[in-house]
């Protein structure tokens, strides 16, 4: 079972868990992202679009779950306000076998970066407020997938 | 024809709105095209793109490259940062 979800609400890590749980699967693979206090952040802000940035998401659940054959996959990311110390993003993927669970909860992180209509806007306790770039690294990481 | 064209991110903030409908002229017919015609539109579209490079566009809900032809609805916005 595929879940997918873009919420404002903040992500209830435990209640996610139980409900992927539900189907008793052999391995199940975890990442959960959050936001980081560095450099005195105080808030940071994710601005999506309001088809396109679930849509992006469900098209890359659905290549995860074809590709590795995962018996379910739970993929979630905020937007809007948030946080230091709060979860920006979700990625439960389930498999018979921990192989399958592993490879495809890596590749949802990486491609989520670079292929999803998602974007940072960070404002710190100075007053300062920036959008943040890609990371070269990103493309690299998510590329390895092609 | 018009369009309708929406912005994010740091493109909404320089262009102002979150969204226009737009008529740009017959020549206007690919993404490159309309991004170098809303640059020279205006201050605002110059401070927008003026650096095509850092722009990424998406057409009736596809994401497109520049050369792509252009359809009703358009998005245009950075590269993506989330995860």
């Amino acid at each position: 079972m595929i879940h997918v979800a873009v919420q404002t609400d903040a992500i209830d890590v435990a209640a996610e868990i139980d409900r992927h749980d539900a189907g008793g699967h052999g391995a199940s693979a975890s990442f959960i992202g959050r936001v980081r206090g560095e450099d005195g952040l105080t808030e940071l802000f994710l601005d999506h679009h309001p088809v396109l940035t679930e849509a992006g998401l469900a098209g890359l659940a659905h290549t995860a779950a074809d590709r590795w054959g995962l018996a379910a996959l739970t993929l979630i990311h905020r937007v809007g306000a948030m946080t230091p110390g709060e979860t920006i993003v979700l990625v439960l993927a389930s498999s018979p076998h921990r192989a399958e669970a592993l490879a495809a909860c890596e590749y949802l992180i990486d491609r989520l970066k670079t292929d999803v209509m998602l974007w940072k806007r960070e404002t710190f306790a100075d007053g300062r407020v920036r959008w943040v770039e890609p990371r070269e690294g990103d493309q690299g990481r998510a590329e390895r997938w092609d | 024809m018009a369009l309708t064209v929406s912005y994010f991110a740091w493109v909404r903030e320089r262009m102002g709105v979150s969204e226009e409908v737009i008529e740009p002229p017959a020549g206007v017919t690919t993404m490159a095209d309309l991004v170098g015609w809303l640059a020279a539109r205006d201050a605002r579209g110059a401070l927008a793109f003026a650096e095509p490079a850092r722009i990424r566009g998406a057409i009736d809900g596809v994401m497109a490259a520049p050369d792509a032809a252009l359809g009703r609805e358009i998005a245009l916005f950075p590269p993506v940062t989330g995860g």
